[in-house]
């Protein structure tokens, strides 16, 4: 699947539909193991919302690829380097130094990276609802509506964690620490971008008043905003941390053992 | 569904057939909440007649809803039974929305314990301010969330114990009077 032979918007869905699935597949690691049964519950609807909004991406994307593309060719059979999601969501649900062991996630980190990720697309989804593609407006609007509630958790969440604790406290804001350099990506120009602006969003634009977001929640949340510097990521353009092809491993190993099974 | 010709109609689908497709589909109720159909729910849109047969028209409620490939198959098995060649469409826009629940749907929810959305998603400019606008943030999230009163005493002294519940597009409530814990069906 050469990028060459794709035009923009395939592109720019890819981008979406790959940001949804691999955060919903994260968050569906909390399934059976969540710090609570509410969260447990919660993390799962949350995740399910994902994965349908990816899924009305990847079939939209492959009925314009056309040929033999389907929805499941998209998500199972491209390997990491044609994956177009932003680097934070493919991280683990640890700190920087931390093993992938089920008892080492951290729901810290989970809500964090929820509330800095729905933050954004609350702002994305409502650009695109006018988008010029009306296929893609109407996955926006529908979208949209899911992301304010995945918005609202994560904020309760993190306020909750924030000004809770003093445990509580420094681990949410350990998470923030280690996740805030990764949303210098949402901001860098590029190819996704470019394609962005012609699919009737231009994300940088949407910076003020996600930093107004950010910084109302963590005020009351007690928390320090931290700084955003250091290496900027580009998972967008395919270059990706070492996390994804573990989590696309786990993801794609059934469908490319048993191709077109049916159940 | 007690419907069912003896004659296999016409290939292109007449006002008759159209009626009695609707009159079965009537009879469709949601897998997830069974004592609602399809249209109470909004979830069947429109039944049509296509050049190459009928369409039936349906629109996702979450966009993971596990129950839309049930829902497609029971829309199917109807069309099967009735013997009328047709296929099924999922069209996302306008996007489905709470408002299109009727109130009789509302008190059918109600009266099968779960408490209806409160207020409407779109419209008046007031309401969009409610709860469905997180973006308006209120110190303290009950301040932004309306009263919702308990399906099975009536009470408003209640509280939301999780945002999901059961399903994507319920809450978890407990009232306070009653005691009785309670699955709220979320504006959308």
């Amino acid at each position: 699947m050469s990028a060459a032979v794709q035009d923009a918007s395939v592109d720019y869905l890819l981008h979406l539909a790959d940001n949804a699935v691999v955060l919903g597949q994260r968050n569906s690691e909390w399934c059976g193991h969540g710090p609570i049964i509410e969260e447990d519950i919660a993390m799962a609807n949350i995740s399910l919302d994902l994965i349908g909004q990816a899924r009305l991406l990847y079939q939209l994307a492959a009925q314009r690829i056309g040929g033999d593309a389907t929805e499941d060719s998209l998500a199972y059979f491209r390997g990491d380097t044609e994956f177009r999601n932003y680097t934070l969501l493919e991280l683990p649900h640890t700190g920087p130094l931390v093993g992938y062991a089920k008892t080492d996630m951290d729901y810290g980190t989970t809500i964090a990276r929820n509330f800095l990720y729905s933050a954004l697309m609350v702002l994305v989804w409502e650009a695109l609802q006018q988008s010029p593609d009306a296929e893609l407006a109407a996955i926006a609007a529908k979208s949209l509506k899911e992301t304010r509630y995945h918005l609202r958790h994560s904020r309760d969440w993190l306020v909750r964690l924030g000004d809770g604790t003093d445990d509580s406290h420094a681990r949410v804001q350990a998470a923030l620490d280690h996740l805030m350099p990764y949303t210098q990506e949402f901001w860098t120009d590029g190819a996704t971008e470019a394609a962005a602006v012609e699919a009737g969003v231009d994300v940088k634009t949407l910076r003020a008043q996600w930093d107004a977001m950010v910084d109302d929640t963590l005020a009351e949340a007690t928390l320090q905003r931290p700084s955003a510097v250091g290496y900027v990521t580009q998972g967008k353009n395919g270059l990706h941390s070492e996390h994804l092809g573990y989590l696309l491993t786990e993801m794609q190993s059934l469908a490319r053992a048993h191709p077109g099974a049916q159940w | 569904m007690n419907a069912a010709p003896t004659a296999a109609p016409a290939a292109a689908p007449d006002a008759d057939t159209l009626s009695l497709v609707w009159a079965a589909l009537d009879s469709l109720s949601d897998p997830e909440i069974p004592v609602i159909t399809l249209r109470e729910m909004g979830i069947l849109r429109d039944v049509r007649a296509a050049a190459d047969g009928l369409e039936v028209v349906i629109t996702p409620t979450y966009s993971g809803c596990p129950a839309m490939g049930q829902i497609e198959d029971d829309v199917r098995e109807v069309l099967r039974r009735l013997r009328v060649p047709g296929r099924v469409v999922t069209q996302l826009a306008p996007a489905w929305t709470t408002d299109w629940m009727t109130d009789a749907a509302k008190d059918k929810l109600r009266a099968y314990g779960i408490a209806p959305p409160q207020g409407r998603c779109a419209g008046d400019a007031a309401s969009q301010q409610d709860a469905t606008n997180v973006l308006r943030f209120v110190r303290g999230a009950a301040a932004a969330t309306p009263a919702v009163p308990c399906p099975h005493c009536g009470s408003s002294h209640t509280v939301e114990s999780s945002h999901f519940g059961s399903t994507a597009c319920k809450a978890l409530y407990k009232c306070l009077d009653c005691q009785e814990p309670f699955d709220y069906f979320k504006p959308y």
